[in-house]
């Protein structure tokens, strides 16, 4: 096969790589050279490292922060009670000790973060900073570029070089070029980020990839751990996001920023209701709202004078220009028309939920030589950007302390081939099936029998068995894919992993007998509260040889009480 | 479709095809195309880096789109947008971003 599609395969070594070169990964490395300058240290980005991942189109707001008005034990109990009690406190604690440090970091990487009349940041809200983000990644990939560090461009993970458990590398093709890369690394991490299109999208045809979450994020880093027999935690909570309608962008920056209303069609306030308004619950109400008949749901920013309008379409620009096109289309202000919100299609990301590698406090995961950090790590949901940073620092830390006790291993060349055939397979064989239609069938599936957006967000054991039949069907097709090009191999490779996530998330949806995630995780069969099945961890690991998901509980502990209890996953 | 090049502006520098975080242009016959404009995210890193103003964003009709649009550039420490609507009417906007 090599030889028929010309195929140069590179061979590298490395002391440290990083997979994925968005907010953990850039951070983690930058911080591996400023730690420890003779490390080598090398990034494989899918993309180009300059405009890649969630930050591609900008942010507007440092979400997790601790502000005068908060500590980290305070950031703790937020977190925790937003998420009803099952978080991995060691986790969350963690993150918040250092939020403050790495964003005076950035800045002085050159982010502007914007500030109050007495030059303090200037606070959205006790947990967040408003920010000029438009160029966030550019500033991160100069200040990476400022070291020695090689950055592989366009190179698309696959899978990791695994020996008796552990991770020594990983493979990668490039989308440009005819190479295959195999690295052999001492210490690798995981920075990928979360998964979108699981599931059917809000938008379809020409708007499909209008979504919330970069659809460039296909969630490689999960399926890569999953196939290798990495733990993962909590796939059933997914995280569902409360955005404007058809547009998709934040609301954050709405109700957050600009002190919108969220009324329904006869403009009440339908969370006065409420007397808990967490994340969720603001999405519960809407969607309440629409079954009642109350809606359409909006944010209301009608108070807005026109400056204020001004600075709302600024902020959006800095993020989601989408929405300022949006009321140019309708020829309308900010303040004419109040604003049309509604449920995001289900995302696994463990950066606003929770779904994600399960580690210990050290970010290692439970095959030795593997860190996770940012959106692909679980356990510890709202860490947002800041966290992903703080994330991405503490992994270098340990793979550094790693890295002196390890030596190189050399690669058994049966293991590069098999990963190579698998690898360009779908430009070789003789299928008829285009990525695009696979896909389109495993969103439905999704969509319908796993809680998607025409299901209300809400499974049962009935559906989520049918889900689960139909995913084989998908599954076995996947040798039926063919494609012309390097750029639909690289869509083929990312709805193989797709196919892989789903499969884990309707094991997790079935495991879980309980429904306290509001929208998140909402299953018909079991609507009582039961301790018991609730304060507890998922977890799966996968069998590959019998593709089966195997699921394993984990205690959920009390960071107060118990202290840390994962200190080293593996 | 979400973003539209203006092929008589382009210089054919090759940055945006550098940049798409989605691998979505490319130079076709001595012209950038966008190789299936349904898979754009709308992320605008295309728009913002091109030195000729080239590109701009649009809605596609799925979600209402009726002809608006942005372009981008960078002036000192500023980008500056400038979004046109269906009638033609042009507004800037101003935004420090370093
Ligand atoms: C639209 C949007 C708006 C947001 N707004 C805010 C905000 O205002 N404030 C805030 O604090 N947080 C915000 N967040 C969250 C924040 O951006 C993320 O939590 C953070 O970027 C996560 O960092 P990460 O490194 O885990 O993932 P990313 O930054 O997404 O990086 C993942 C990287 O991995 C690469 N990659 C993926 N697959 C592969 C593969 N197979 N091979 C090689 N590379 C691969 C990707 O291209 C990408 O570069 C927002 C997120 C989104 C999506
Ligand atoms: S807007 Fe973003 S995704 Fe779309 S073509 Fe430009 S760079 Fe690529
Ligand atoms: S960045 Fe602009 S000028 Fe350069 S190739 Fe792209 S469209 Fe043409």
């Amino acid at each position: 096969m090599e030889k028929e599609l010309d195929i140069e395969i590179i061979k590298k070594e490395t002391d440290l790589l990083i997979i994925g070169g968005g907010a953990a990964g850039i951070f983690a490395a930058v911080k591996a050279k400023e730690m420890k300058p003779e490390c080598e240290v090398t990034i494989m980005e899918k993309s180009n490292i300059k405009w890649s991942g969630c930050l591609a189109a900008g942010i507007n707001a440092i979400n997790a922060y601790i502000t005068p008005d908060e500590t980290p034990e305070s950031f703790l109990e937020y977190v925790k009670n937003d998420n009803n009690g099952v978080v991995r406190d060691d986790l969350v604690y963690t993150i918040a000790q250092q939020l403050n440090q790495v964003t005076e970091e950035v800045e002085r990487w050159g982010l502007p973060i914007k500030k109050d009349e007495n030059d303090n940041y200037l606070a959205r809200s006790r947990r967040s900073i408003e920010i000029n983000g438009d160029e966030f990644k550019p500033i991160l990939a100069n200040r990476v570029e400022e070291e020695d560090v090689e950055i592989l461009n366009r190179v698309v993970a696959t899978n990791y070089l695994v020996e008796n458990g552990e991770v020594y590398g990983a493979f990668g093709f490039s989308i440009r070029e005819n190479r295959f890369y195999v690295i052999r690394a001492k210490a690798v991490i995981c920075a990928t980020g979360g998964a979108s299109g699981i599931y059917k999208p809000n938008n379809e045809g020409g708007a499909k990839h209008k979504t919330w979450y970069p659809p460039f994020n296909a969630g490689a880093g999960y399926a890569m751990g999953v196939r290798a027999g990495a733990e993962m935690t909590s796939f059933e909570m997914r995280f569902i996001a409360l955005r404007v309608k058809d547009v998709i962008a934040p609301t954050g920056t709405l109700a957050l920023g600009a002190d919108a209303n969220q009324i329904n069609a006869y403009g009440e306030n339908y969370l006065k209701d409420y007397d808990r308004i967490t994340t969720p619950i603001r999405l519960q109400a809407t969607l309440r709202e629409n079954k009642l008949g109350r809606g359409p749901c909006y944010l209301d920013v009608s108070h807005l004078d026109e400056e204020g309008c001004e600075g709302l379409r600024k902020k959006f620009l800095n993020m989601s220009p989408s929405i300022v096109l949006q009321w140019a289309d309708r020829e309308v202000e900010p303040n004419e028309e109040p604003i049309e919100i509604t449920g995001s299609e289900p995302y696994i990301v463990g950066g606003h939920g929770q779904a994600g590698y399960w580690i210990g406090v050290d970010r290692s995961t439970t095959l030795k030589g593997l860190y996770a950090a940012g959106d692909v790590a679980g356990g510890a949901p709202k860490k947002y950007v800041t966290g992903a940073f703080v994330e991405g620092k503490i992994a270098v830390e340990n793979a550094l302390k790693l890295i002196k006790e390890r030596s190189e291993k050399k690669v058994d060349e049966r293991f590069i081939w098999q990963e190579f055939q698998r690898v360009y397979e779908p430009l070789q064989q003789p299928g008829i099936l285009k990525p695009q239609e696979l896909e389109i069938r495993l969103q439905k599936v999704m969509d319908e029998y796993a809680g998607g957006i025409s299901s209300g967000y809400q499974v049962n054991r009935k559906k989520l068995l049918i889900a689960k039949k139909r995913l084989k069907q998908i599954e076995a097709d996947v040798e039926r894919l063919k494609v012309e090009n390097l750029h639909q191999l690289m869509a083929a490779h990312e709805v193989v992993d797709r196919i892989l996530i789903a499969k884990v998330v309707v094991a997790h949806l079935l495991h879980r007998k309980e429904t306290r995630w509001p929208v998140y995780q909402a299953n018909l069969d079991f609507p009582e509260q039961n301790n018991q099945e609730w304060f507890k961890f998922v977890n799966s690991v996968y069998d590959s040889k019998r593709e089966k998901v195997l699921i394993k509980e984990r205690k959920c502990h009390d960071l107060e009480e118990v202290g840390v209890q994962y200190e080293c996953a593996y | 479709m979400s973003v539209r090049i203006n092929n008589k502006s382009c210089n054919l520098c090759g940055i945006c095809i550098d940049i798409c975080p989605g691998n979505l242009l490319l130079k076709k016959e001595d012209k950038v195309v966008i190789r299936a404009p349904e898979e754009c995210w709308d992320c605008a890193a295309c728009v913002k880096e091109c030195p000729t103003q080239a590109i701009e964003l649009y809605l596609p009709s799925e979600i209402g789109g009726r002809g608006a649009t942005l372009r981008a550039k960078k002036e000192g420490n500023e980008r500056i947008w400038a979004c046109k609507n269906p009638a033609g009417e042009i507004n800037e906007y101003r935004i420090k971003i370093k």
